[in-house]
């Protein structure tokens, strides 16, 4: 099996999608000429021409609005606001007009756009170049949130996304984007909504999303040498949320620590334990959650790396959480 | 503003009558909203667009009815001139299931996609940005994408990097201020820096005029105008339309902030007024304004009496998803 880049599975999967169907175009700031700020995208624009794939000005509020009003038209825009953090300014169309279209409009109509942005903490970019805005739109009915955690996900998922016809809202860490990993089957497309293991244990279900979920593996691995054999459950979407999964893998483990790259309050983690005691607290033996501080994200090194949960911080929760010695 | 010439061929074969007919069934339809909404009928809260009409209706006049439009939270005026029925929109406004959104919209947030309107917008700058998005798609399917929205918009970000992309990209827009000097309460000229909204597109590079509001004609010429250039591949065009509010900004205003002569100035130029008696001197009988103004009348009544009878949308049967299938 080929190898693939995260960043060129997101380049493959629009390129065949801007390839397969003529209603999708993709603009963003840096996306054409220059390939991206992480160099996800590059080629496309010589691949497809301007009138499909062309930068934009800086200006995130009319980007979206542009995406909601063509989309609402008969193009399936994909746009990219680079950094997750922008999406601050973004929020209007997407939030008030993209997300309630169906809805409120009687489903006269829908919405295909789906909005990119590197997201996640590591990079020392600082508070506001760092953070994972998934959460900001975690509430709102309409929108679907999808956070790939590998290349052949990455592209899997952005494939669906494209051809969804609802706003999705299209998380790309920033330190999965140089990963390499098994390239995905042909034309694969993953339907949204739908949660998958990981990887499968027996004593303890860790969910995460995202990069998350690599931390999760890896931790999975190291809790084994403990003799503690964990199940991994990567979400890939936030919202709508594959619960069943979740209540599933739970059902056999009795045990849940849900890993988010965020703070707690208000995070997707606290949401799921919620929806997971009300389904399933019959199975439950312990639950919790490893997130962040309830600061924003540092810039110096040692203080981010000590504010990003991380496979080692994973591992030390759960020893400490379930008396574990190390094995 | 349009030249004699440009604005003569954009008059020739235009049914300025049946444009009057549609001026008044918005009137029309915003006095029996506002008699609905005190008889406590319509809910929440409601903006009329009584006096504004010769705008809407001489935009939509110059746009084909394939063309997209977007308009506002005051927009049952924007509606009516795009093409919608006025019995679902009137059944909109009382919550019922007949609406033209099933009752889910309500007064402020009209979505007509049949009649290219793609939506009315809660947020005064939505509707530009809308219009843009519109324009994507506009040009490659031949179209032109119109925005209509109020003073207060021109100070949302909305305005500057929509204007801005619009141009950038050459796209087929139409932006057409509906200038009725107050922003809800507040005067335009004390929070609108350099008080000339028209003169904001010269640092767009796009063409704009200020245009009399209440002259259906040159709204109308000043439409058409913009929309050839829009279709032709030249560009957006920025309008600003000088017109007056009859009621308050919603429901609970009075409008006691604006002085009585000003609003009886405003009052003699009412567009209905002005439009009436162009079509007079232009030599259309009164009998057959007369007939005009009877239909549309007998129109608007029997609308309303349907949409009254129609039943409120059933919680039990409701079938509510969030996502299109």
């Amino acid at each position: 099996m080929s190898e693939l880049e995260f960043r060129v599975a997101i380049r493959e999967a629009l390129a065949e999608e801007l390839a397969r169907d003529p209603a999708v175009v993709f603009f963003g700031e840096d996306v054409a000429a220059a390939g991206g700020v992480f160099k996800a995208t590059p080629d496309l624009l010589e691949r497809f021409g301007p009138q499909r794939v062309f930068d934009t000005p800086i200006s995130e509020l009319a980007l979206a609005g542009a995406a909601y009003g063509a989309a609402v038209t008969g193009l399936r825009p994909v746009i990219e606001v680079m950094f997750g953090d922008f999406m601050a300014l973004a929020m209007d169309s997407l939030v008030n007009q993209a997300a309630k279209f169906w809805y409120i409009s009687n489903e006269q109509g829908s919405v295909p756009l789906v909005v990119r942005s590197a997201v996640g903490g590591g990079g020392r970019f600082g508070a506001i170049h760092s953070q994972t805005h998934g959460t900001w739109f975690q509430g709102i009915p309409g929108l679907k949130i999808v956070f790939p955690s590998s290349p052949a996900e990455a592209k899997a998922l952005l494939k669906a996304s494209i051809r969804d016809d609802n706003p999705v809202i299209f998380l790309e860490h920033k330190r999965l984007y140089s990963v390499k990993g098994p390239a995905p089957e042909d034309d694969e497309v993953i339907p949204l909504g739908h949660a998958r293991i990981a990887r499968s244990g027996d004593d303890l279900t860790i969910v995460s999303v995202g990069k998350g979920v690599s931390d999760a593996l890896a931790a999975a691995d190291a809790l084994a040498a403990d003799g503690l054999s964990a199940e991994v459950v990567d979400l890939r979407t936030l919202r709508p949320l594959d619960l069943e999964t979740v209540l599933h893998s739970v059902s056999r483990t009795n045990r849940l620590l849900a890993v988010e790259e965020g703070p707690r309050t208000g995070g997707w983690a606290t949401g799921l334990l919620g929806a997971v005691a009300e389904e399933g607290l019959h199975d439950l033996d312990d639950v919790w959650i490893v997130a962040t501080d309830e600061t924003p994200i540092p810039y110096s090194p040692t203080l981010e790396d000590a504010f990003i949960p991380d496979a080692d911080a994973i591992v030390a929760s759960v020893r400490e959480r379930l008396r574990v010695t190390a094995g | 503003m349009a030249n004699v010439e440009t604005a003569r061929a954009a008059d020739a074969g235009t049914d300025f009558l049946g444009a009057y007919g549609r001026m008044l069934l918005i009137r029309l339809f915003e006095t029996s909203m506002h008699r609905l909404f005190l008889a406590g009928e319509i809910h929440g809260t409601t903006h009329l667009a009584a006096g504004q009409e010769a705008v809407a209706v001489g935009t939509c006049l110059a746009l084909a009815p394939d063309d997209y439009l977007a308009g506002t939270y005051r927009g049952h005026g924007h509606a009516l001139a795009k093409g919608t029925d006025p019995e679902p929109l009137a059944a909109e406004m009382l919550g019922r299931a007949t609406g033209v959104c099933g009752g889910r919209a309500g007064s402020m947030n009209v979505i007509d996609l049949e009649h290219g309107l793609v939506g009315c917008y809660g947020i005064v700058g939505g509707s530009i940005a809308a219009a843009l998005g519109a324009a994507l798609s506009a040009k490659r399917q031949g179209r032109v994408a119109a925005a209509l929205f109020g003073d207060g918009a021109t100070n949302q970000a909305y305005f500057h990097e929509c204007l801005n992309m619009a141009k950038v990209f050459s796209l087929p827009a139409v932006f057409v201020c509906e200038n009725n000097f107050y922003g809800e309460f507040t005067p335009m000229v004390s929070v609108t820096a350099g008080a000339d909204i028209a003169g904001r597109a010269r640092a767009y590079a796009i063409p704009s005029a200020t245009v009399d509001g209440n002259d259906l004609w040159a709204v109308h010429a000043a439409a058409a105008e913009a929309v050839a250039r829009a279709r032709a591949g030249n560009g957006p065009t920025l309008l600003e339309c000088r017109t007056y509010r009859h009621y308050g900004h919603s429901k609970g205003d009075p409008a006691t902030y604006r002085p009585k002569r000003e609003v009886e100035q405003w009052l003699e130029r009412d567009p209905l007024k002005l439009a009436r008696s162009r079509l007079l001197s232009a030599g259309i009988a009164e009998e057959r304004l007369a007939a005009v103004e009877e239909a549309t009348r007998a129109r608007l009544d029997s609308a309303v009496e349907a949409a009254l009878r129609a039943p409120y949308p059933d919680p039990a049967s409701e079938r509510a998803t969030q996502y299109s299938p």
